[in-house]
């Protein structure tokens, strides 16, 4: 297992090497062809094009530098900004690029990575299979090599005879372990290197984190107005216009008391009518504000109320020992409520299964069915919209949703338990 | 018929009170809270509880565990619930126990003296009341999936009827047959949902278990 591992580790070494002397420098001298280019005018046009070649190949390094290695880089971009149509557009996503210091710093990447990280990439994968060529020497190899023309040096061994032969395969094992040994190590260390530079500075970390919230608050207020445009709608067309109704009726019945009670009992039916009407009104707006059960129960048990209206068969596991904050438990009871719907409308699916569980201060929700697959997250099915609500509490959604299903909702939200 | 009260709102266990009082009951406690209600409810042992799920000092289901707990240390206490909403989970854990004396009601149905009364009255005599919602909203998910245990349409609605607490004179003037067809029809359901052979309140509390249970 362990074996297994550097070895792999060994070849995925040889892997980023070749990729690094074909990729980045030929990248690199394409960026620097087509920068230089933009003094007669042409690199306006081709630098956008080779950084957008650039951003790719320095995405691949990061996911590649966390899959492979486990050393996690963030994307340290500047946001895009809406261009405008025609030359001005052109001029701007010029700036644009080279106005970000991470364009730079990726081209200085670029030329480390075709040397110090084509270094450590052969080094990794070498220094193992080195091992293996002095056991081929010493298995026999050595005799025409030697006859040919004087023997071969296995490092410091001159290997011409077998007693050397011998030595060299020692020196082979302890190549072989070495290398072994150190393949992860090396890679890892070469994947750090590369995060130096790929990765945001402080600065820039801090700049993305504040767009981040600028863009996530207004999202809240405008998704906070909307609900309370959407309460007073509500209000002002239902319980209020009961209440008025209800008025109107009893005002009559006062009066039609004496003179047709027959009438006067119609109208009180009438208006206890309404008044249970405009309870049922309320109490579906309140649940759609804050649902009684989510109050009443906190997280889990609301979940379970949720499954248990629903159509489909939900299956609900709650690990959460304590309350949540208010303001997370209410945003995700609505996310799940919103995944459910979207299950019962698009999916197709039987069966819904709903994990909650809060460890090491994240809440994590996993909702699998076992429908059709296909969901998309930009396919409008309100996904999006739950995303972005969460983005507020910095949560964060994740979709896997192959063709023929099963689709799988992974939500999670950093927050704090309180004891119950 | 010794009744205690747990409401915390005052014009609403005022209400309560004179109603009550005027058919007759004897108000032994109104409680506005859940902590005095956990104490009272299994040293007064009323004759039939009526008790609203959200109580101070938390505001969240006190009064529903004080219920819960009453029922644990005197068994078959009659407890009618209150509550601005239902909730099926509610009525699960009310009717878990299988024991019956157990009413979950809407607020609102206080506003028919006579229907809320006579459910007081059922629920002291150890039969259930289960809110017309609580129904509804298991047949508006059921409605898609298998008729529950192979009832047939008739029998489900028999079912209903006899989940919200209605007797079999009740169910037979509602569905305009005669009491013997529904008599036919409940020990059709029993059976097809295998309850033993008890007492036929029990079973009742039981069918309606199963009802709720079925998802």
């Amino acid at each position: 297992m362990k074996i297994g591992a550097a070895m792999l580790a060994a070849v995925r070494g040889l892997a980023l090497a070749l990729l690094a002397m074909l990729g980045s420098l030929v990248l690199f001298v394409f960026f620097v062809v087509s920068f230089v280019l933009s003094i007669p005018g042409l690199g306006i046009f081709l630098v956008p094009v080779v950084t957008a070649a650039v951003r790719g190949y320095a995405n691949l390094r990061r996911r590649l530098a966390y899959e492979w290695f486990g050393v996690e880089i963030k994307s340290p971009y500047k946001p895009r900004p809406r261009f405008r149509r025609g030359p001005i557009g052109v001029v701007q996503r010029y700036r644009w690029i080279v106005s970000d210091p991470a364009t730079w710093r990726d081209v200085l990447w670029l030329i480390v990575d075709a040397t110090a990280g084509f270094a450590l990439g052969i080094f990794a994968f070498a220094l193992p299979m080195y091992g293996p060529y002095g056991w081929v020497l010493w298995a026999g190899v050595w005799k025409p090599i030697f006859h040919a023309g004087g023997g071969d040096w296995y490092t410091f061994v001159h290997v011409t005879n077998q007693d050397t032969a011998n030595k060299a395969a020692v020196l082979g094992v302890v190549y072989f372990a070495l290398g072994l040994l150190l393949a992860r190590q090396v890679m890892r260390a070469s994947s750090v290197l590369a995060r130096g530079l790929l990765a945001p500075t402080r600065e820039r970390e801090l700049e993305l984190r504040v767009a981040h919230l600028t863009e996530s608050r207004s999202d809240a207020l405008d998704t906070q107005a909307a609900e309370l445009r959407r309460i007073e709608r509500d209000l002002h067309d239902g319980a209020q216009a009961r209440l008025v109704a209800m008025g109107m009726s009893l005002g009559a019945v006062e009066h039609l008391m004496e003179r047709d009670p027959e009438k006067a009992k119609r109208l009180l039916a009438e208006a206890r009518e309404s008044s249970s009407k405009a309870l049922t009104e309320l109490r579906d707006l309140v649940r759609g504000i804050h649902p009684p059960v989510l109050a009443e129960r906190g997280l889990g048990d609301a979940v379970r109320a949720l499954a248990m209206a629903s159509p489909l068969h939900t299956e609900v596991t709650a690990e959460l020992p304590g309350r949540l904050e208010a303001p997370v438990e209410s945003a995700a009871y609505f996310a799940v409520s919103e995944v459910l719907t979207n299950a019962a409308k698009h999916s197709g699916a039987q069966r819904v299964w709903i994990d909650m569980r809060h460890e090491a201060d994240r809440l994590r929700i996993v909702i699998t069915d076992d429908g059709r697959g296909g969901a998309d997250l930009s396919g409008g099915t309100g996904l999006r919209g739950i995303e972005r609500r969460l983005g507020t509490f910095d949560g964060v959604l994740a979709l896997n949703s192959p063709v023929g299903g099963p689709t799988m909702v992974t939500m999670e939200l950093p927050c704090v338990l309180s004891s119950p | 018929m010794r009744v205690v009260i747990a409401e915390d709102l005052f014009l609403l266990r005022d209400g309560l009170i004179r109603l009550l009082e005027a058919y007759g009951f004897e108000i032994a406690a109104a409680i506005d809270n859940g902590p005095e209600l956990t104490r009272a409810l299994p040293s007064i042992k009323p004759d039939v509880a009526v008790v609203d799920v959200r109580l101070p000092p938390s505001f969240t289901d006190e009064g529903l565990q004080a219920a819960l707990h009453a029922r644990r240390e005197v068994p078959g206490l009659p407890v009618l619930v209150l509550s601005q909403h239902v909730e099926q989970l509610y009525a699960r854990e009310l009717l878990a126990d299988g024991s019956g004396g157990v009413g979950y009601l809407l607020k609102d149905r206080v506003f028919d003296a006579d229907q809320f009364v006579d459910a007081v009255r059922r629920v002291a005599a150890g039969g259930t009341a289960m809110d017309p919602q609580v129904i509804s909203q298991l047949l508006a998910r059921n409605s898609r999936n298998q008729p529950l245990g192979g009832l047939t349409p008739r029998e489900r609605e028999v079912l209903e009827l006899m989940a919200e607490g209605r007797s079999n004179a009740a169910i037979a003037q509602r569905l305009v047959v005669t009491e013997r067809a529904v008599a036919k029809h409940t020990s059709n359901i029993f059976a097809k949902l295998d309850l033993p052979p008890s007492d036929d309140d029990n079973r009742r509390v039981l069918a309606v278990l199963a009802f709720l249970n079925e998802s």
